[in-house]
């Protein structure tokens, strides 16, 4: 039986969506948690020493273990407290929710974010190449409340701490709409259902900061 | 198509090596359709539409892509045979950071250093041969990385080894002199028939890296 008990530490940071979806289980599954927030981009002595590999938020420390990395967070909080389950029991449907998380977090971040900031063959052009990507995630909610079925789960946290409250706001910015409701209306509907979830609503960043950060980081981006 | 398994995979890959080793480990059979991912035939899109990649798992029929993934999978269906994944959740983490460690840190240098020359192909080696040292650091003196159990984790880094040789030859350097400890652990993987029965011939995977270097006009 794995161990419950114990101090919780969340070593994180307001706008990164990956701390965001860690909270968003802790509050799902009611799990009392120390948030320690970051100042990204510097890195502060405990991050360094926490996160050696990757010096990234956000880790989890359970007692005397440090997790970092939030996919791997967030199943080890499914598999140690057992109420409101995150991820499904059935393995096919296990390995596809594995499998959509890792989609979102590496091809969605790079056509959201990545091309899209750096446009090199256009805006117009990245665009286009993000919808034909978003257009995997519109047909996997189809017909569905959320992505988990009837009510949240892995790939609604992931998905949900990234698009709606952190690409969107950078899109804000950008003042381009790349997932239109006419054309990506179950995806639009699926961020409607989102925000009636108090554990996701109580995990977006205020919209302004937000926005505001997204600039920040592209211009970083641009530049690096 | 007939049979409950079936496994698309190309000979050269280091991540259908890894399934194929898992698969052996569980003792379960399946149908191998051998699946050249640079042309993508109908199965592969129909299979994998949004990466069009090998390896893919597919059992009655619904595929299970991403290597990884597919070892989870195995473990989970066949859980009544030699686990492959710890049963404790934090072990569990450790044991899938160090394969995404790997995935992440290993792939892309690894690449370079058959795939490009001068300057790239330094820059790469360096990166390699500091990534394989902590693995090796990571291994300490255990038997395996499960501890004494042959698990994932193991599983997720042999996938590599039949590319260790090309990795030598095109780096120029001497995976026994530079990580003797990893060395051992493979000498004792290389002990067990299923990851002997996966892995493609060293000198294979070399013509084929040469073949590669060409294509991408690294020779």
């Amino acid at each position: 039986m794995a161990e419950k008990e114990g101090k919780i530490k969340l070593l994180g940071c307001w706008a990164s969506p990956f701390s965001r979806r860690v909270e968003m289980a802790l509050k799902l599954k009611g799990i009392p948690y120390e948030y320690l927030e970051e100042a990204l981009p510097n890195k502060s002595p405990l991050l360094l020493e926490l996160n050696p590999i990757h010096k990234k938020v956000p880790v989890l420390v359970h007692n005397d273990k440090i997790l970092p990395e939030s996919h791997l967070i967030l199943e080890y909080i499914d598999q140690t407290w057992s109420n409101n389950p995150i991820l499904p029991q059935d393995p096919y449907e296990k390995a596809m929710a594995r499998f959509w998380a890792k989609f979102i977090d590496e091809q969605i971040l790079t056509v959201g974010f990545r091309s899209l900031v750096k446009a090199e063959k256009g805006r117009e052009v990245a665009i286009e190449e993000a919808r034909e990507k978003f257009a995997f995630l519109e047909k996997e909610v189809t017909g569905k409340d959320f992505f988990g079925g009837k009510t949240i789960g892995f790939v609604d946290m992931v998905a949900g701490s990234i698009i709606p409250f952190c690409l969107a706001r950078l899109w804000e910015g950008m003042i381009i709409d790349v997932i239109p409701e006419d054309e990506f209306p179950e995806l639009n509907r699926w961020i409607k259902n989102l925000k009636d979830i108090d554990c996701v609503r109580e995990c977006i960043p205020h919209r302004e900061k937000q926005i505001e950060h997204m600039m920040k980081v592209s211009e970083r981006y641009k530049l690096a | 198509m007939a049979g409950e398994l079936v496994l698309l995979d190309f000979w050269p890959s280091m991540f259908g090596m890894r399934t194929k080793m898992a698969l052996a480990e569980k003792g379960v059979s399946y149908e191998y359709i051998e699946t050249d991912p640079w042309t993508k035939t109908p199965l592969l899109i129909e299979m994998n539409p949004i990466h069009k990649k090998i390896p893919v798992l597919i059992h009655k029929g619904k595929p299970i892509c991403e290597s990884l993934i597919q070892l989870e999978y195995i473990d989970e269906v066949w859980s009544d045979t030699y686990p492959i994944l710890p049963s404790d959740p934090y072990q569990k983490a450790q044991a899938r950071f160090w394969a995404d460690f790997i995935d992440k840190k290993l792939y892309d240098p690894a690449w370079k250093i058959w795939g490009t020359k001068g300057e790239d192909q330094v820059a790469a080696k360096k990166e390699l041969i500091e990534h394989f040292k902590t693995l090796e650091t990571e291994l300490g003196d255990k038997t395996y990385y499960g501890g004494e159990v042959f698990g994932f984790l193991d599983i997720a880094l042999m996938g590599y080894y039949s590319w260790f040789k090309a990795m030598e030859k095109f780096g120029e350097f001497s995976f026994e002199t530079e990580f003797p400890k990893l060395t051992e652990w493979t000498k004792r993987c290389l002990e067990r028939e299923s990851v002997v029965k996966a892995l493609a011939d060293s000198d294979k995977i070399i013509e084929y890296a040469y073949a590669l270097r060409k294509k991408f006009g690294a020779e």
